[in-house]
């Protein structure tokens, strides 16, 4: 039991949608802080000799951020049970300060027992679903 | 290795035999307070549990807990273990990643020493993509469960040419 407060959720609930800004700064940070040093997320020279049409957020970066809108709406991060996705479409980051943008929705798709819930989420980048299947099932007390 | 690489009508080059196979416990990961703090600050995540110990014990943990996805920086290791294995042979260095699953028994708490233990699950071949499916058990060094994890690695183009 965690002594945060209860969420409240329905079948249909929406969870407060999120806009995440990626710029190569951000994925140099989130390769030092993980640990995965890949050139393709930090060298567009290799990048590109691969076939990739330029240095590509980690899509563990991608991951990392779209939960935040499901652990923002628990409050305590620990209520999350379980969290997968697969990942569809590469999200190409530009060299300039502005980079791009990560957008997540939730909502809540089934109710299931001991006070659990499955909520669906979809992330995109430059309207196009960058992941599939992304789904969390939370505890709401 | 050998025997599959460019046979008509078998386009696995991974060893197949190798569904099942585990791999030895890594050394314990220690999850230190200031390394959760710096990953927490890398994905921007300003939720004061991954920072404030005051914040996670008010919420029942007995030190900082790590965001979802630090479990990945641990069980990599393990599942470096299955994919490096030498009677695999997967070509490390086309491999993208396909899938990510996480199962938390519990989140991570810094101070937590954390072992990865590996399985091979599946070995596939679709549309000339080698897909490989590991699940790592992050485990404290007393056997109790924290997080069960699934990745899935995709070597593009390998199960239809070899270079």
């Amino acid at each position: 039991m965690s002594p945060a407060a209860d969420v409240g959720a329905e079948v249909g609930t929406e969870l407060p949608a999120q806009s995440f800004p990626v710029t190569r700064a951000s994925l140099v940070r989130y390769a030092g802080a993980s640990g995965d040093f890949n050139p393709i997320h930090w060298n567009e020279r290799f990048a590109l000799e691969v076939g990739l049409p330029n240095v590509i957020a980690h899509g563990m970066f991608t991951m990392a951020e779209a939960v935040r809108v499901v652990t923002d709406w628990l409050g305590d991060p620990g209520r999350l049970e379980s969290y997968s996705v697969r990942f569809t479409r590469p999200v190409p980051v530009p060299d300039d300060d502005t980079g791009t943008v990560i957008e997540v929705t939730g909502k809540v798709t089934e109710l299931l027992d001991e006070g659990r819930a499955k909520v669906m989420l979809t992330a995109t980048h430059e309207g196009q679903k960058i992941l599939g299947n992304a789904v969390a099932v939370v505890r709401l007390a | 290795m050998q025997q599959a690489h460019g046979a008509q009508g078998d386009p696995l080059t991974l060893n197949a035999d190798l569904v099942g196979r585990t791999y030895p416990p890594t050394a314990p990961y220690v999850v230190g307070r200031e390394k959760v703090r710096e990953f927490a600050s890398a994905i921007g995540d300003a939720n004061p549990a991954y920072t404030d110990v005051a914040a996670a014990q008010a919420l029942g943990y007995s030190d900082v807990i790590a965001p979802p996805t630090f479990a990945f920086v641990v069980s990599y290791a393990g599942t470096a273990l299955a994919a490096a294995d030498p009677d695999l042979g997967l070509d490390y260095s086309r491999v993208v990643h396909g899938e990510q699953r996480f199962a938390y028994t519990r989140p991570i708490v810094a101070g937590d020493a954390l072992v990865a233990k590996a399985t091979i699950e599946a070995i596939r071949a679709v549309a000339g993509n080698d897909i490989l499916t590991t699940r790592v058990d992050l485990e404290t060094e007393d056997g109790d469960p924290v997080v069960s994890t699934v990745t899935v690695i995709v070597a593009r183009g390998t199960a239809e040419e070899d270079s």
